[in-house]
Parts: C-alpha cells; sequence; structure tokens
C-alpha cells in the first residue's frame, strides 16, 4: 500500500511515546483476558451442564439431608434413566489452604450419570473394590504431585470428625475442555458406616440422568410433587440452573468483572485518545500540508486511525501473548481458589476485537479534528 | 500579460472577477479583498506585495481554493473555482496547484524523496513512474544527490528547494509561493529565486508569489501592490525595486 511508508514514518515519530502506548495497551489487555477468563471459569459450569440432568436438594437448602431411600423413588418416575447421590464430605489435606472439593459419590451409578468424567476401567474396578478407596480429578493429584497408589490423609470436622487415610486408586479426567478435574471421591459405603447416627442413610443432593432433555420440567415437577408435604420436601433444578445458583454464592461475580474491564476499557481509552490527540496536535501543520496538496479529509482521517489502530492491534498482541503464558501460572497458583482458568480461542479473538474497537474510539476524535480543520486557520499557526 | 482592472471575458489562464473576502471578527466584520480584479496568463511571474494585513495572503490563499470568496470568481484554466465543493476543490489543488510555504513545511519523518512524492500518491502512477518524477523534480532543483537525506539533515535553502521539487512534481498549472524567502539568508534567497525565475523561463510555469522583499519581488515579471484589500497598479519590476530602495 502506498500510504503505508507516510503511516509507519509518523508512527515512529516518538519512540519512547510509541513504547510507552504500545505497553499500556499490551497491560491492559493482559488485565482484560484474565478478568474474562474468570468470567468464563465461573460460568463454566453452567455452560458444559449435562442438558439431561436434574439436581435434587432439600427445599430447606444444600447443606440439609435426605433420606437415602429417595434414590428408589426417584427411579420409579417416568422418564429417569438413572440416579445417583453424593456427600459434602468437607475434608482438610494437611493444611487448610490446601483446597479441593471431596465428595461421598455412589459408586454404583456415578459412572452412568457423570458420563463425562471418565475414568479407565482398571482404576475404577479397583476403587469399587476399596473400601478405603478414593479417585482424585488430574488436576488435584497434578497439584499435590499424587500418583495411584499413594494414601492421601484426610482430616474432616464434619459428622464427628477424624482423620482418615484413602487409597488413591484411581484419577479422572473430564471430557470437556475446562472441565472440573478437583474433585476427590470417596465411597459412600465407608462413609455410611462411619457416619453418625442422623446422617447415616442419607445423601446430600441427588443427580438424576433423563432419558431425554425434553422431559427435564416434567420430571423436575414430579420429583417435587413425590415428596411434597414430607418431613424431607425436595427442590429439583436442571444441572444448569443448580450450577449457576451455586456460583451466585460467590456474589455477582459476572458485574464486579464487568464494572473492572469497564474501568480498565475507559482509562485505556482516555490514555489512547490523549496520546492520539497529542500527536495529532504536534502535527497540525503537516496534516494542513497534506491536505492543501490534495489529500482529502478523509485521507487525513485514515491516517490518524490507521496509526492508532496499528497501535492497539501491536499492544493487544503482546498483551495477549503475555496473557497467555501467564494465564497457567496463576490458575496454577490459584488453584482451590478458582475453578480452572482456561484461556481460549474465543477469548483470543474477543482480546484482539477489544483492542481494535479502542483502537479505532481512541483515534476517531482527533481524527475527525483533523479531518474537519481548515486549512487555512492551521498554517495560520504555524 | 497581468492586468488588473479587467472586468470581462478573456482567454488569460487565470481570471479574477470582483473578488471580495470578508471574516466576522466578534461581531466585527473586516473587509480584506474588496472588488478585486485580475488576469494572468501562463508564464506570467507575479509579485504580490503590500503591508501586514492588506490581504496579500488572504488572496493567495483564494487563488489556491484553501478559502473561499465571501463575493466574487476565481476560473482557472477554464474552471470556476469558486462555486466548487469541498472534495472537488481538493481534487482540483491536487491537479492544478503547487504551493511553497514560507516555513518549508515538509514531513520532518520522510526523507526528501519521500517528501516530493506526496503528491504523486494521489495520482495512479505506477511506483517506477513515480520514481522517474521524483527524481526529475529533484533534479531540476539540484537536489537529486540528496534524495535520502531528511529534513534535518538539509539546510534550509535545501529544504526550499525539495519545497519546490514537491510543488512542481505532478506538474501543476500553477505555482502559489508564501514568502517562498522569508527564512532564508539573502544568499539562499537568491538561488531560490534564480531556481523560480529558471522554472517561468526555461519551463514556462505561472507563478503568483507573496514577498515584503522588494529584491525578491524584482525577480518577478510585474509587482501588484494590494493596500487595504484593493489592488493597486503595477509597477515594473525595475520600478519595484527602486521604490523598495534595496539594490
Amino acid at each position: 500500500m502506498k500510504f503505508s511508508r507516510l503511516v509507519l514514518a509518523n508512527l515512529f515519530r516518538k519512540k519512547v511515546r510509541l513504547i510507552l502506548t504500545i505497553g499500556s495497551f499490551a497491560i491492559a489487555l493482559v488485565l482484560f483476558t484474565f478478568l474474562a477468563v474468570v468470567k468464563s471459569a465461573f460460568s463454566r459450569g453452567t455452560e458444559i451442564a449435562g442438558a439431561d440432568r436434574l439436581v435434587v436438594v432439600s427445599r430447606i437448602g444444600l447443606m440439609q439431608l435426605m433420606p437415602i431411600s429417595y434414590r428408589d423413588k426417584i427411579l420409579t418416575i417416568h422418564g429417569v434413566k438413572a440416579v445417583t447421590h453424593n456427600h459434602w464430605f468437607g475434608g482438610v489435606y494437611q493444611d487448610e489452604k490446601n483446597f479441593f472439593p471431596q465428595f461421598v459419590i455412589d459408586p454404583e451409578n456415578q459412572r452412568q450419570v457423570m458420563t463425562e468424567l471418565v475414568v479407565p476401567d482398571d482404576q475404577w474396578n479397583n476403587f469399587v473394590n476399596d473400601r478405603m478407596g478414593a479417585i482424585a480429578g488430574a488436576r488435584t493429584a497434578a497439584r499435590f504431585h499424587w500418583k495411584i497408589g499413594d494414601r492421601i490423609p484426610i482430616k474432616t470436622t464434619l459428622y464427628g470428625g477424624g482423620s482418615s487415610e484413602f487409597n488413591l486408586d484411581g484419577i479422572y479426567h473430564s471430557e470437556h475442555p475446562g472441565g472440573d478435574e478437583s474433585q476427590f471421591w470417596l465411597q459412600w459405603k465407608y462413609f455410611d458406616e462411619n457416619a453418625p447416627g442422623p446422617v447415616k442413610s442419607t445423601a446430600g443432593w441427588y443427580v438424576v440422568k433423563l432419558d431425554s432433555p425434553d422431559d427435564a420440567a416434567r420430571v423436575a415437577k414430579a420429583i417435587d410433587a413425590t415428596f411434597a408435604n414430607s418431613s424431607f420436601e425436595t427442590k429439583t433444578e436442571t444441572e444448569s440452573a443448580f450450577q449457576a445458583g451455586f456460583a451466585k454464592q460467590f456474589g455477582n461475580i459476572e458485574l464486579l468483572i464487568l464494572s473492572i474491564g469497564g474501568v480498565v476499557f475507559f482509562t485505556l481509552l482516555l490514555v489512547t485518545g490523549n496520546t492520539m490527540a497529542i500527536s495529532v496536535r504536534e502535527r497540525t501543520s503537516e496534516l494542513a500540508v497534506l491536505k492543501a496538496i490534495g489529500f482529502s479529509g478523509r485521507a487525513v482521517l485514515f491516517f490518524v486511525l490507521a496509526e492508532s489502530i496499528i497501535i492497539a492491534l501491536v499492544g493487544g498482541v503482546i498483551g495477549l501473548a503475555l496473557a497467555y503464558l501467564l494465564i497457567p501460572v496463576i490458575g496454577i497458583a490459584l488453584t482451590g481458589l478458582l475453578p480452572p482458568l482456561l484461556l481460549s480461542k474465543s477469548l483470543l479473538t474477543l482480546g484482539v476485537g477489544f483492542a481494535l474497537l479502542v483502537g479505532a474510539a481512541s483515534g476517531l476524535l482527533p481524527g475527525i479534528g483533523a479531518m474537519r480543520m481548515r486549512v487555512v486557520n492551521a498554517l495560520r499557526r504555524v | 500579460m497581468i492586468r488588473v482592472d479587467s472586468t470581462g471575458k478573456s482567454n488569460s489562464l487565470i481570471q479574477v472577477r470582483g473578488l471580495d473576502k470578508t471574516y466576522r471578527r466578534g461581531g466585527e466584520e473586516i473587509q480584506v479583498l474588496q472588488r478585486l480584479n485580475l488576469d494572468v496568463d501562463k508564464g506570467d511571474f507575479v509579485a504580490f506585495m503590500g503591508p501586514s494585513g492588506s490581504g496579500k495572503t488572504t488572496l493567495l490563499n483564494l487563488l489556491g481554493g484553501l478559502d473561499v470568496p465571501t463575493h466574487g470568481s476565481i476560473t482557472v484554466a477554464g474552471d470556476e473555482i469558486t462555486h466548487m465543493s469541498g472534495n472537488k476543490l481538493t481534487q482540483w489543488r491536487a491537479r492544478h496547484v503547487g504551493f511553497i510555504f514560507q516555513m518549508y513545511n515538509l514531513i520532518p519523518v520522510l526523507n526528501a524523496f519521500q517528501n516530493v512524492e506526496l503528491p504523486l500518491l494521489l495520482t495512479k502512477l505506477s511506483k517506477s513512474d513515480r520514481r522517474k518524477h521524483v527524481e526529475t523534480a529533484l533534479g531540476v532543483v539540484g537536489l537529486a544527490e540528496r534524495m535520502n537525506h531528511y529534513p534535518r539533515q538539509l539546510s534550509g535553502g535545501q529544504e526550499q528547494r525539495v519545497a519546490i521539487a514537491r510543488a512542481i512534481v505532478a506538474d501543476p498549472t500553477f505555482l502559489l509561493c508564501d514568502e517562498p524567502t522569508g527564512d532564508l539568508d539573502r544568499k539562499s534567497a537568491d538561488e531560490i529565486m534564480a531556481l523560480l525565475a529558471e522554472l517561468v523561463g526555461k519551463y514556462n510555469k505561472t507563478i503568483l508569489m507573496v514577498t515584503h522583499d522588494p529584491v525578491v519581488a524584482a525577480r518577478a515579471h510585474s509587482t501588484l501592490h494590494l493596500e487595504k484589500g484593493v489592488l493597486v497598479e503595477g509597477k515594473t519590476s525595475r520600478e519595484s525595486v527602486m521604490a523598495g530602495g534595496a539594490v
């Protein structure tokens, strides 16, 4: 392109300013990408939740237990394919800061319902036959450098307290990219035998696999109707609705992230807009000469926009590259505090779009000013 | 042949008829040019002189299509420019006018070659044709050897030569020079004026120039004086020098 030399020459006119502006873009893009990744991590549970699964909890609250007999009753409802149940274990591994979720699972039905969490058959069989067995998610196993056969001491303050050592029989992986691989599963039979009286023969929640997602509303209604007016009424909802409700317990993460993202956007817009305005003001006479010798107002607008967009793109790409390198490191450091941080292609594309938008917006006002500038007035200022 | 009293039709390259220019400053109207008539033929070299505020630069801006008159008309090579839209006027300037400014106004981040090439970027010429034109223009001003030098690496006189090369590279219909020697020492000014005279004499260019310097004006074919926005009878070059007493 024959104008590229002019655009590039103007870009490199003030090298320090160029580097600082590109740097501010890069840092803002790292922050923007990190916020987008965190937001995505919190909403991922909702996105990848099984469309053909329901979660049944006590109507009173998630921590209220339900009788284990509900499992068989739920199974009789038309449209239900399989049912499994879970308990929150709430144990501590070595230190409280080493948090990861521990669930007491129902080995008989777990794999029929949670089909995306895959355990090799030999490992699963070892687990089923081992009352003190455990299965860890790949992420948690990697975090603590566990390998199959290790004995994992877990101390719990719930259910009467105490400490037990579990045998790591298997490691599960999620078939969904970024799926939850942080859980630690224990045997329900062992748990039930050792649980105090009120906890015996109970389940924390049920997960119901349906024949068809189309039955979700009808089956949910039927389950709640079955247990209506009992001592343990239920609240049944789709897994995605349950996940969304669970995420909300952390507060309105989305609003918080969008607010910070908005501040980043406008700060960057003001910084780069000011830089472009100064850059254009410094060149008033040159732009006036260009217009005098026949360059149109639109051509001048194009030059200014091209500069701001190139700055934004270069800064944006550097920022995204930094984010690509840093986010896995941050993700490991925040394991247990945040869901897995996954920088997807769509987020990278969104980052480039964000950079382009800020670049175009920051160059627009100075560019329009240059486009409308009267040559006679501009030359008089020289 | 320059005439300042024509009112009818003529075959001149540039015809100015009944030109008025009024500015408003606050509530006050300032009449800068009044009922100005002028005919300039191809190959003429005209100098405009007059005290500050007499309307010289305003006249040059109007002739170059950088400003629009309050009344009157300007016709150049058969095109009446006073009623052209902004875009058309921009295209017209690119094709017909070469500007030379007092402060040279080169782009500091482009070298001499790139500065001279700028007007050609608006044409459909190929890269090799642009190169030929630029080399020719720089050859005419005597700077073919310095085409890779940046403005900061050139003297004032050399910068103005590059600006002249930029003004002539697209072969415009006429050149407008606003104090072309105003920022130069006498020796450099003489060289620039010799170059402008050569453009007229050898290449039959038409030049309209504003200057305060009677010695510079003496190089023109004729000098027109503007007083309070009115063109008064022109003087020959010799008369002009004598009046300035600067020889």
